[in-house]
């Protein structure tokens, strides 16, 4: 199959512009050649974790055969060369997230630690007992449970943004939250567990005409779309590398320069400082002066061959491809009967959660990976919202720029073995 | 198919659906959650003591086919034991489910009807969805206010 095509028998409700060539960029992924269990791999677990370019690997393996040493020590060729690639990538990220300049890009091992030093950082220099920080029920625990420490350790308030029961952001509520209290606003530009996109630039808009800080969780949304900064005016921005088709351990949080300088360090070690001895130190400046310790060097580096990777296809034209896929699965999957699909936000990112009558999420995802299909399956890291819809869990395909209508006809088959198993 | 079908029994299918014991005992006098914070998968087992022995034995919870089923199956078999015969049955269940042993034959005894579960051991991933009621039912017996999980348990 040279272009996503649809097969006949679904009629013309959905049209499938063919975008770009899915045969020669799912060539572009070594791992898709695979199989599984006997069957061609189906990957429809991206936003767990995307699977990685030829470009990515290869980039990772340059540094490490021709580009290697430590980064903003060495005195040698190797090591001033090792800076560069690192220092490009760091300029690579800005570009891609339109920072103004690449000292507002630290990086960090995951969207976790980016948020953690948020919290840890600016929230213990800047937030004290009361101070209200409002989150969504659409995050992922790795936006609830660093507020929570937070909270434990210096009595912060934590309000959480309700959603109605198609899993969409509700701003009116959102709106009524906010007051004069409010002091940082940390919520997901795209739901990971229902694909709900939320309206982030009016979450800014509001949170600044109340005073507070802005942080976007962009993990979910930094594959799918242009996350820009400057236009969204958000404060700060964390996502992680491997969602965006790169390397795993490799993390990112933006953040305005004078909001970063502002902030203390939030681990100490090597190459954030200035000067140390046993009476003083003084810290470098953004951004070193959070990236304690040697960081994932090769790691930046696949990120940035990541970016030019997903920058090269356009997001234009992911976003055409993954929509016409999210679109026609979820048409399918509405024709499976005892299937109900959990998150019908008007606006989504390609990712469909769904629940059986006659099987619980789990035993759905052992079936379907029987049949080469990898899907997740449980509570996607989002208990609150879990228990918000009433449910356990649910099984989830989340669409990839390399996933196809054949991807989804290999999904329903694979729901068909449920059906003759569970009833 | 054919090893989808060695996995999912028809009577673990029918234990899922319509699980044994499936209640709170009016006498219970010890009880355990265990939580497998993975899948959300919760169960909480009760247990009627007496004189060492369970006299009854019920749980309630929420999870996969294989979960409810093996907790299920683990009511039934439990029944009439002595505190010790319990503990025991849970190592050898558990040592079968993590392949340490396999319990075939006369050798089998009380463990016959829970052979069933036996098809598991080919899916590492969900071992602990047929363990989770045995590690909360040990938990009970050691009245382990704090429960069971099996992350950062060791379980």
């Amino acid at each position: 199959m040279s272009v996503a095509t649809r097969p006949a028998e679904t009629g013309d409700r959905i049209v499938n512009t063919p975008v770009y060539d899915l045969a020669r960029v799912r060539a572009d992924f070594p791992i898709l050649s695979r199989k599984v269990h006997g069957q061609r791999l189906v990957f429809l677990d991206s936003a767990a974790s995307a699977q990685k370019p030829r470009a990515v690997i290869e980039a990772v393996r340059n540094c490490y055969e021709t580009e290697y040493a430590n980064i903003h020590r060495g005195v040698y060729w190797l090591s001033e060369r090792a800076t560069l690639a690192y220092e490009s990538a760091r300029a690579r990220v800005a570009r891609f997230l339109n920072a103004r300049e690449s000292a507002e890009i630290v990086f960090t091992r995951n969207a976790t630690e980016a948020i953690n030093l948020v919290a840890q950082s600016y929230g213990l220099a800047f937030l004290k007992a009361g101070d209200e920080v409002v989150l969504s029920y659409l995050e992922h625990h790795s936006n609830i449970v660093p507020w929570q420490l937070l909270r434990d350790r210096i009595g912060i308030v934590i309000k959480a943004v309700p959603v109605n029961d198609a899993g969409e952001f509700l701003l009116d509520e959102y709106e009524r939250l906010l007051g004069p209290r409010t002091k940082l606003v940390a919520v997901t530009h795209t739901s990971n567990a229902l694909g709900t996109v939320t309206p982030i630039r009016e979450i800014v808009r509001l949170a600044h005409a109340y005073g507070a800080r802005v942080l976007v969780d962009g993990s979910q949304a930094a594959p799918h779309r242009m996350v820009d900064v400057q236009a969204l005016d958000c404060d700060f921005v964390a996502f992680t590398g491997h969602k965006v088709y790169g390397p795993s351990g490799i993390g990112v949080l933006y953040g305005k320069a004078d909001l970063l300088r502002s902030m203390p360090p939030y681990q100490g070690g090597g190459d954030m400082i200035r000067t140390v001895s046993f009476e003083k130190t003084e810290y470098a400046d953004i951004p070193s002066r959070f990236e304690a310790g040697t960081p994932h060097i090769s790691g930046a580096i696949g990120l940035a061959a990541a970016i030019d990777y997903v920058e090269a296809l356009g997001f234009e034209r992911i976003a055409a491809q993954e929509q016409a896929v999210l679109a026609y699965a979820t048409e399918r999957l509405s024709d499976v009967p005892g299937l109900r699909i959990v998150g019908t936000a008007r606006n989504k990112a390609s990712i469909v959660s769904f629940v059986m009558d006659s099987a619980h999420p789990h035993d759905i995802g052992t079936i379907l990976d029987r049949s080469g299909v990898a899907v997740r399956a449980g509570h996607h890291c989002a208990q609150p919202l879990m228990e918000r819809l009433g449910i356990v869990g649910t099984a989830r395909a989340s669409f990839g720029l390399y996933n196809g209508f054949d991807d989804v006809d290999a999904l329903v088959d694979g729901l068909r073995r449920v059906k003759e198993i569970f009833g | 198919m054919s090893d989808l079908r060695e996995l999912y029994q028809e009577v673990i299918l029918d234990h899922s659906r319509k699980p044994r014991n499936f209640r709170r005992p009016a006498d219970a006098n010890r009880q355990a959650r265990g939580d497998n914070p993975l899948c959300g998968d919760k169960v909480t087992v009760f247990l009627t003591l007496e004189d060492g022995r369970v006299k009854d034995v019920g749980f309630e919870g929420r999870g996969c086919a294989i979960s409810m089923a093996s907790a299920s199956l683990m009511t039934e078999v439990l029944k009439g034991k002595t505190e010790a015969e319990a503990r025991a049955l849970f190592e050898r269940f558990h040592d079968e489910m993590t392949g340490k042993s396999a319990c075939h034959g006369a050798a089998a005894g009380e463990l016959d009807k829970l052979t069933v579960l036996s098809g598991v051991r080919e899916y590492p991933m969900r071992v602990k969805c047929a363990t989770l009621s045995w590690h909360t039912l040990v938990a009970a017996l050691d009245d382990k206010q704090s429960g069971v999980s099996t992350e950062g348990d060791g379980l």
